[in-house]
């Protein structure tokens, strides 16, 4: 390893070694305010590591990492959702009795663990990255050890994990086989020079794609979903929603870009029934919800749905507006989801969680600005103007049209139809007259560090809502940049 | 730069009303009218400078005025408004009838008056939006942008029925209005394979040449959009509900100008963008038209609810402008105008009068009405002069519209139009049946009820005015419509036969 490629390599370098000294400073003092300053500023100091190696040529780090624009914008679009769950969780693990410091760590290990996915160019380091990322979240599910949900969630989310890495590591065997390859590149030669169809290489693939389905919670691998979203912490909640999924689909687009996976076209079908079914199946499934966090969970089925349509898509169009198409999907949801999860977590408690449909009653008339963000929050997955979500739906529409996908289209146009159902039951919940006399359980301390990040995160919706250039710009310089 | 400020002043108002409740409760209300008087002038100083505005190269001199930015390059979309004298027609109805929403709104509305008057005037801001786009994405935009504000007007300030009504009003629209993006985005898809270059403009997208199988499907995709909103049968089942169960303003917004936007993508988009495949079609939407028209007035004959009634005689005045509107020749199109201004005001007018009535007696229930005109004799001379202004009586705005649209359309498909012109049966019998229902026979209420108020007398006297100066002197707007309908004539050279 040459010292140009330990420079690419500073941003993870500074990551790890904010996890250590975080794990040392819990070590010698337990202070939940300390060591969550820790953890932002180490996650500060990464951030501005790899906004001043911005526009740098992209380099190799070994065979197994490939430090370019497009792994650094990831990494720092995973670095500020963890930031943004971090202050979540700031406000809401601080009054809770019992040690929250160990919460900070998993969450650097995860975001760890998501960077070196999104920066993998090898089979090998795709493996650690996910297994890091999700051994960091069975701990994290359950961090509230006393809810008998959490625990049930985290053994649901442990087992199907488990079960997920088997498929993934029985894909990369049965490729391995065949090619004798773990380097993407080299196998992308090897699909090049064998055009012809390989039962064994093809049989690998859709291992492969069976096993990550089930971290991006896809039909008919969403069974967990529900029950994990509903049962762990609001922003860890949120944390799985963005981060994981995000990480895990970036891999997916790097995989099949660099080893040219396209030229399966059996695999475009498989991709379309799961896409579809998702589409379908997981804004069905919301709309008999009354559980606000199984609602949304059901929604990012569908959301994730969405963006398979636009990564299908990069089979028959240029790769480049496929990638521009899911990146800004991705930043879009990364938003807003970290966003609607933020409001349910500022209106929860550890011990009690505001996931029932009726908590949101009249929010609209006692809490008006947190009412505001959460409708800006919904109409933006329903892919209203003025939110970032409608120019993703744009991209996703002018991607999918412009590769033809006529019925994966159609799919997205009921869904929308039917998303708009439930996300309007919420807002419809949150504009409800109520008695004032009402009890309701009222949160006394004041949340600063979850207030500011919702305004962070609303002026960015509607900023790239309205004047999405800058954003736009950036992520061309990557596409373009990714795929020569 | 007007043509900015035309917008921009109804989102600024709209803000600054909400803002105002903090300071007294009863401010909203006025900044809201404020607002609206301070849009008259631009109005007017565009009407007054058209012709002598300087307009880029190569746009025709049937339009008023241009304004372009750049807004999302990577795309070629551009903030591109531009106004000619349709579009002109109908923002200046969209501020006239929002006074009156906000007049009848004025006692109405008692709860949290500031975001209603937030969303009213967005809701404004948004219709005035989609009048003056010209590129298509920015139109598009709009178009999602008045949705919402009027989907908070149902559900918060509607009747019994709100949530059901505005969410199912929200997913009609939305639905279909996902297939019109969708054919703007395969147009200019199309657009870009021809000529290299993306852009969402209208003058570009204009000459885009398609296969006439694609340009059937993408023109079927924007004239469901806008029936959809028209709306036109089948796709009207959404209009009764959200019609009777939002607050009167919201009504008068829907019926007065929303309804338009439908009418106006038709004419402005689907036919000048697909002239070839809109001719081919052009039966089988003139049908839909005639339909409408017979069905919604016999459906209007049968409704006990007066709000009810009045949104069906909505529809059958909308098939009018189907039939117009595809016709495609120019007294059918002028026709197609008078008809969208002089139902903007009846209809308007007959929901102020409902929703004065409603909010006197407490019930839509015309069979729980009767005998009102000895308690309410102001009242009900307004609503008979409404009610036969909209069954088409000559001397009224409607009834020049409804002429110019038969006489246009019979040169077209004589047998459809001779169908059509039934209605000049059924119209009496459902306007005339109203107000039978309601003001004549045996008073039913005590007569303790307080006759209109100076507020609610004043915004119908000058609907009465508006309405009787479009019957009798339509040439003047027929001069200002003329010059756009003739260029949209010219850019769909293909629709004619």
């Amino acid at each position: 390893m040459n010292s140009s490629e330990l420079i690419a390599l500073t941003p993870i370098i500074i990551l790890s070694g904010t996890a250590i000294v975080v794990m040392l400073s819990i070590a010698i003092q337990r202070d939940f305010l300390l060591t969550s300053s820790i953890a932002a500023g180490g996650i500060f100091i990464t951030l501005l590591a790899l906004y001043s190696a911005w526009g740098k040529s992209p380099t190799q780090a070994t065979l197994l990492m490939r430090i370019d624009a497009y792994a650094s914008f990831y990494m720092m679009l995973l670095l500020a959702a963890g930031l943004a769950v971090l202050g979540f969780c700031y406000d809401y693990f601080k009054n809770r009795e019992g040690e929250n410091e160990e919460l900070l760590l998993l969450l650097l290990t995860a975001l760890l663990g998501g960077s070196v996915l999104v920066s993998s160019s090898h089979f090998a380091s795709f493996f650690i990255g996910l297994e890091m990322l999700s051994i960091s979240l069975f701990v994290l599910i359950s961090y509230s050890l006393n809810q008998a949900t959490s625990l049930e969630a985290a053994i649901k989310y442990l087992v199907l994990s488990g079960v997920s890495s088997a498929f993934l590591l029985l894909g990369i065997a049965l490729i391995y086989a065949q090619c004798g390859e773990l380097y993407f590149s080299s196998i992308g030669r090897y699909f090049t020079s064998h055009q012809e169809m390989n039962a064994m290489v093809l049989s690998g693939t859709i291992l492969i794609i069976t096993g990550l389905s089930f971290k991006l919670s896809l039909i008919p691998f969403h069974l967990w979903t529900p029950d994990v979203y509903e049962g762990a912490p609001a922003p860890i909640t949120a944390f799985i929603a963005t981060v994981s999924k995000g990480a895990v689909f970036v891999l997916l687009l790097r995989y099949f870009i660099s080893t040219t996976s396209y030229t399966h076209t059996p695999l475009l079908t498989v991709l379309s029934v799961i896409a579809g079914l998702s589409i379908l199946g997981g804004n069905m499934l919301a709309l008999l919800q009354n559980n606000v966090k199984r609602l949304l969970a059901y929604s990012s089925i569908a959301h994730i749905g969405y963006l398979l349509v636009a990564f299908i898509a990069g089979s028959s169009v240029a790769p480049q507006l496929a990638v521009e198409a899911v990146t800004f999907y991705l930043v879009a949801y990364f938003i807003t989801t970290i966003g609607a999860f933020g409001v349910v977590s500022i209106l929860s408690t550890p011990k009690t969680e505001a996931d029932d449909i009726s908590c949101y009653r009249g929010l609209f008339w006692e809490r008006p600005w947190l009412a505001a963000i959460f409708t800006l929050m919904l109409l933006s997955l329903a892919g209203i103007p003025l939110t970032a979500g409608f120019i993703g739906k744009f991209y996703i529409f002018t991607s999918a049209a412009e590769g033809r996908l006529w019925g994966l289209l159609l799919a997205i146009i009921i869904g929308s139809g039917l998303g708009l159902f439930y996300y309007l039951r919420i807002i419809v919940a949150m504009s409800m007259n109520v008695d004032t006399t009402e009890i309701k359980p009222i949160k006394l301390s004041q949340d600063w560090f979850s207030t500011a990040t919702l305004t962070v995160l609303t002026m960015l919706l509607v900023w790239l809502g309205i004047y999405p250039n800058f954003l736009i710009n950036v992520i061309q310089s990557i596409s373009h940049g990714f795929v020569e | 730069m007007i043509l900015l400020a035309l917008i921009g002043v109804l989102v600024l108002g709209g803000f600054a009303a909400w803002f105002s409740e903090r300071w007294s409760r009863l401010l909203p209300r006025w900044v809201a009218i404020s607002t609206l008087v301070a849009e008259i002038p631009p109005l007017i100083l565009q009407y007054m400078a058209s012709g002598h505005t300087i307009l880029p190269a190569g746009l025709p001199s049937a339009w008023f005025a241009d304004v372009y930015g750049a807004w999302i390059p990577r795309f070629g979309i551009g903030f591109h408004l531009a106004m000619d004298g349709l579009s002109f027609l109908l923002v200046a109805l969209t501020v006239l009838l929002g006074f009156m929403a906000i007049s009848s709104s004025w006692t109405e509305i008692k709860q949290r008056q500031g975001f209603f008057f937030f969303n009213l005037l967005t809701c404004l801001a948004g219709t005035v939006g989609v009048f003056l786009a010209v590129d298509l994405f920015l139109f598009f935009f709009f178009w999602e942008l008045m949705i919402i504000p009027m989907y908070f007007l149902i559900s918060i300030w509607g009747h019994e029925q709100r949530t059901h009504a505005a969410i199912k009003f929200v997913i009609f629209t939305q639905v279909s209005s996902l297939l019109l993006l969708l054919g703007i985005v395969v147009l200019v898809l199309i657009h870009h394979n021809d000529s290299g270059d993306y852009s969402f403009d209208y003058f570009d997208l204009l000459n885009t040449i398609c296969d006439p199988d694609v340009a059937f499907w993408l023109m079927l995709g924007f004239f469901i959009a806008f029936t959809v909103k028209l709306p036109a049968v089948p796709f009207h089942t959404w209009l009764p509900d959200a019609h009777t169960q939002a607050p009167t303003g919201g009504s008068v917004i829907l019926a007065g100008v929303m309804l338009k936007t439908g009418a106006y993508g038709l004419l402005r988009f689907v036919i000048p963008l697909f002239p070839e495949a809109a001719h081919q079609f052009a039966p089988i939407a003139m049908t839909l038209g005639a339909i409408s028209i017979l069905y919604a007035a016999m459906m209007a004959y049968a409704q006990s609810d007066l709000k009810r009634l009045i949104a069906y005689t909505s529809i059958s005045h909308m098939g009018f402008i189907l039939l117009g509107i595809f016709s495609w020749n120019f007294i059918a199109l002028q026709g197609s105008v008078i008809t969208l201004l002089a139902h903007g005001i009846s209809a308007s007018a007959l929901f102020m009068i409902a929703g004065a009535l409603q909010e006197r007696l407490h019930t839509r229930e015309m069979s729980r009405m009767g005998g009102l005109w000895s308690s309410l004799p102001r009242l009900a001379a307004l609503a008979l002069f409404f009610a036969v202004a909209s069954l088409g009586l000559p001397g009224l705005g409607n009834f020049i519209g409804e002429f110019l649209v038969l006489q246009g359309a019979f040169s077209v498909n004589g047998l459809l139009t001779s169908v059509a012109a039934l209605v000049l049966i059924l119209a009496p019998v459902y306007a005339l049946n109203m107000i039978q229902k309601t003001f004549y026979g045996p008073s039913q209420q005590d007569s303790s009820l307080s006759d209109i108020n100076r507020y609610e007398s004043v915004s119908l006297a000058l609907l009465v005015l508006i309405a009787t100066w479009l019957g009798l002197s339509p040439q003047t707007v027929l001069n200002v419509s003329a010059p756009a309908l003739k260029q949209a004539m010219h850019y769909a050279v293909g629709m004619e036969r």
